[in-house]
């Protein structure tokens, strides 16, 4: 019973992404076209992570081409992208792989939470989670948070005693005085994204 | 030079010495930093990971702060702070629609009139007073200059230098006496970002950077980004490099050494690997022969 809604509920999602055309949500998102990609290889050439990614930039470019959702919201390829931008610098069309794979993170954090990999999702959490706390990075308090939402408790420890002796880390936290500011900011981006998501949705089914 | 000044969360804490290095060397570059007042994180890699108006928004607070200070530009000296803030002036203003959207979100007068400048473009913008300054000329120190990823990208933000084949490093290094060697991952990512999160990436694309660096000859590498520095530095054991260490410096540091400022006061007494074999060098404490060459330099 439990086996055929959860079944059900797959395929109802399954289909809805199906509707929404992952190709006009990035172009709507980022104003960058993705079909312009002619698969040069550029990207995948420069690129410091390919060799750890199950999909390479430009295969990631390919399947947005093909409206292949699923197969780029379910591994972790995305999640690899340093930010490095060489990819974007580099590429002779203009694509800017770079800023679509943000985009592809953002829809993919919405549609598919789950399935991000864990430890990349929890320093990102933990590191958002400070600026809303404080305005700035405390550092110590994202290294502790990002170690209890992993259980990698002891991983770097070994530093700690030489970062404290050298005055690298502070011991206690201090927020910015314009922290409601920040506080709605976020709560006002949060708000925005699924509002343009929604919007999105809806004016999807044509590239 | 006025200039709003803006630390970054990393100024405050692990890169402290970038902070103090550049604090002690600006009153002789005539060099007016203001920090600007209740600054908040740019974001970092995790807004512009998960919500692009959230890392255009807190840049932009910001931006619209220093604005409301009276700044016509911002120095943000690490290159991650750099590259979210110009990204969040060159997007909002190429971009009508978004900046309606932020103007909304930030609930404050933003018009994006402050120009917003790394420690690279500063520095070379120095390089004649800086010259003028030199009281012990760098000699014989070969030095690495490393961009890593984002001090001089992308290419469309307003960035003096080539995101390809940048030069402001090297002359700013020239600029101090010392002598910058030829080798091939000045622009490779350090792994950034991942450092907590994935550290055998970080070991990975970080030792490739040092073993170049070693192989092209440095005494030292020059960084502009305290993730670079802190990856680089931090990890040399973990990299297996322990037995042929290389110091990491700030450029600022490079720069306050060839200004004759102490090592402590540079904040190199902070690092993981020891930074002696460079500050005490023989160029650092013979004073008649720095001054004549000083001299001569000029």
């Amino acid at each position: 019973m439990t086996a055929d809604t959860s079944t059900s509920s797959e395929t109802s999602k399954q289909q809805a992404r199906a509707h929404a055309s992952i190709k006009a949500q990035l172009k709507s998102a980022t104003g960058i076209n993705p079909a312009q990609c002619y698969q040069c290889g550029k990207c995948t050439a420069g690129c410091l992570m390919a060799a750890e990614m199950p999909l390479k930039i430009h295969q990631i470019l390919r399947a947005i081409q093909l409206d292949q959702i699923d197969k780029l919201l379910t591994d972790e390829s995305i999640w690899l992208c340093l930010g490095c931008e060489t990819c974007s610098t580099r590429c002779p069309n203009e694509v800017e792989p770079a800023r679509i794979i943000d985009a592809l993170r953002e829809i993919a954090a919405q549609e598919n939470p789950k399935e991000l990999p864990r430890y990349i999702n929890a320093f990102h959490q933990a590191f958002l989670k400070q600026i809303m706390r404080h305005g700035r990075i405390f550092e110590f308090g994202l290294i502790a948070a990002y170690k209890l939402k992993t259980g990698r408790l002891f991983d770097d420890v070994s530093q700690v005693p030489a970062m404290l002796t050298r005055g690298k880390l502070a011991l206690s936290p201090r927020s910015i005085d314009g922290i409601k500011d920040i506080r709605r900011i976020f709560k006002a981006c949060e708000d925005a994204s699924v509002a343009s998501d929604n919007k999105s949705d809806k004016g999807s089914g044509a590239p | 030079m006025k200039i709003g000044y803006f630390p970054g969360c990393s100024l405050h804490a692990t890169a402290r010495e970038f902070d103090e290095s550049l604090r002690a060397i600006a009153p002789t570059l005539d060099l007016d930093l203001t920090e600007i007042e209740d600054w908040a994180c740019c974001g970092a890699t995790s807004a512009h990971a998960t919500n692009h108006l959230l890392s255009i928004a807190l840049p932009a607070r910001t931006l619209a702060l220093a604005e409301a200070q009276q700044h016509q530009q911002v120095l943000a000296p690490c290159a991650a702070c750099y590259n979210r803030l110009a990204t969040a002036h060159h997007q909002v203003a190429k971009d009508a629609a978004l900046a309606q959207k932020v103007n909304k979100v930030l609930e404050r007068p933003f018009n994006n009139t402050v120009a917003v400048r790394s420690i690279a473009q500063i520095l070379h913008e120095l390089i004649p007073t800086i010259k003028s300054k030199v009281k012990t000329p760098l000699k014989d120190l070969k030095v690495a200059c490393y961009y890593g990823c984002l001090l001089v990208r992308p290419p469309h933000l307003d960035n003096s230098d080539d995101a390809e084949q940048p030069h402001s490093l090297e002359e700013i290094v020239t600029a101090t006496g010392a002598t910058s060697v030829n080798w091939h991952k000045r622009l490779d990512c350090c792994g950034g970002g991942f450092s907590i999160s994935r550290t055998d990436s970080v070991i990975r694309l970080s030792r490739a950077i040092i073993d170049d660096a070693a192989a092209a000859g440095a005494d030292a590498i020059v960084v502009g980004c305290p993730m670079c520095q802190s990856n680089l530095d931090l990890r040399q054991r973990a990299m297996k490099r322990a037995d042929s260490p290389i110091p990491i410096l700030y450029i600022t540091q490079l720069v306050g050494l060839a200004l004759a400022l102490s090592p402590k006061n540079l904040g190199l007494n902070r690092h993981f690997i020891n930074t002696k074999a460079v500050s005490d060098r023989k160029f650092s404490n013979d004073t008649d022969v720095a001054k004549s060459a000083a001299g001569g330099q000029s």
